[in-house]
């Protein structure tokens, strides 16, 4: 019996790789990675919560992108770097200062008795005019500021990066410095 | 005489190519790992936004992706080029999001992982995103994602 003549095969899987080679593409996605808050239940009330006005940062958008920060300390327009250091400021509040997010001593496991401002909250107040590329870059920053805050965080307590932590010691600087963004109903000034 | 000889056993032997379906079969492996296939036909074009504290979307089978921006080229005659959504092959509206991120957890095995991407063009008006957002909410498909790239 003579052999198959195979020399066709290459031919065959040339053209099943040109067709994936179409068909497909390379690009990973990427993006930032959110949680949103549980839907409101039907019965609950005004869902305004009590929360002492030095414990909350403002952070507004209006329709033409500008940004104001607002908390007990100062108020005023800003730009993203500022929002940045703002925020850094205002979750550490190193001095204890009265005008900052109040502290109070947590017992954190791998961490012990912690001094933590986990009461804070930054709320994120946008316009429906707002462009959606100023939201975006607003949101990268205040994840920028939590990561740059727990990266300082595990380097003095672990010795490494946030990123190279095991998940106990993970979950560990996540209390204590948890991501308190809130994000209320825009305000709706008319128009569209 | 020995010359004639000689000539003819200098003759090049053919070259053995019995291996090249195989190597071809290990490329075609290759880029049928580390690409995904094109799901939909993109009806609104978009440029994301770019970041930087950004994460890779690992696990392709739990997300959906939402795209938002204005009609493509071709398609701007008949739509106009104000902002739509685009949810499977489709222009929809914010509230049929819900059904949308219903019939995707359908085939899903890992429910409560399920990821939505929004991917939206940078000069959307928050209004389209904020809709979007309240739906999501009320389906229940909390983990989102801003579809970007990166940026130094």
């Amino acid at each position: 019996m003579p052999g198959l003549n195979t020399s066709s095969t290459a031919d065959i899987s040339f053209m099943l790789l040109i067709f994936f080679l179409i068909t497909t593409s390379m690009d990973t996605d990427m993006g930032l990675a959110r949680r949103l808050p549980k839907p409101p239940e039907p019965d609950q009330e005004d869902a305004t919560m009590d929360i002492k006005s030095r414990n909350i940062l403002y952070v507004r958008l209006n329709a033409s992108g500008e940004l104001w920060i607002k908390d007990e300390m100062s108020s005023g327009y800003g730009n993203l770097q500022e929002l940045r250091n703002r925020v850094k400021e205002f979750v550490k509040n190193e001095q204890n200062l009265s005008k900052l997010p109040e502290k109070h001593v947590k017992n954190i496991d791998l961490l012990g008795q912690c001094f933590v401002t986990d009461k804070h909250v930054i709320s994120v107040q946008t316009d429906r005019g707002t462009p959606y590329n100023m939201y975006f870059q607003v949101q990268n920053e205040l994840v920028a500021a939590y990561n740059e805050l727990r990266n300082e965080l595990a380097k003095q307590k672990f010795g490494r990066e946030f990123q190279y932590l095991k998940n106990e010691e993970k979950d560990a600087i996540k209390k204590y410095y948890p991501q308190n963004i809130s994000e209320a109903e825009p305000k709706k000034y008319g128009g569209d | 005489m020995a010359g004639f000889k000689k000539k003819a056993s200098r003759e090049m032997p053919e070259m053995n190519t019995s291996s090249l379906p195989d190597l071809i079969f290990t490329i075609l492996f290759f880029f049928m790992m580390v690409t995904t296939m094109r799901e939909v036909t993109l009806k609104v074009k978009f440029v994301i936004p770019a970041g930087t504290e950004l994460e890779k979307l690992e696990k392709k089978s739990v997300v959906s992706f939402i795209y938002v921006g204005p009609p493509t080229d071709n398609l701007r005659a008949q739509m106009g080029s104000s902002t739509r959504i685009q949810l499977n092959d489709r222009y929809a509206e914010a509230r049929e999001v819900m059904d949308f991120v219903a019939a995707e957890r359908q085939g899903m095995t890992n429910q409560a992982e399920q990821i939505i991407s929004i991917k939206a063009d940078q000069h959307t008006q928050m209004g389209y995103i904020t809709d979007i957002k309240e739906v999501l909410r009320k389906s229940w498909a909390l983990r989102i994602n801003y579809s970007a790239s990166r940026r130094n």
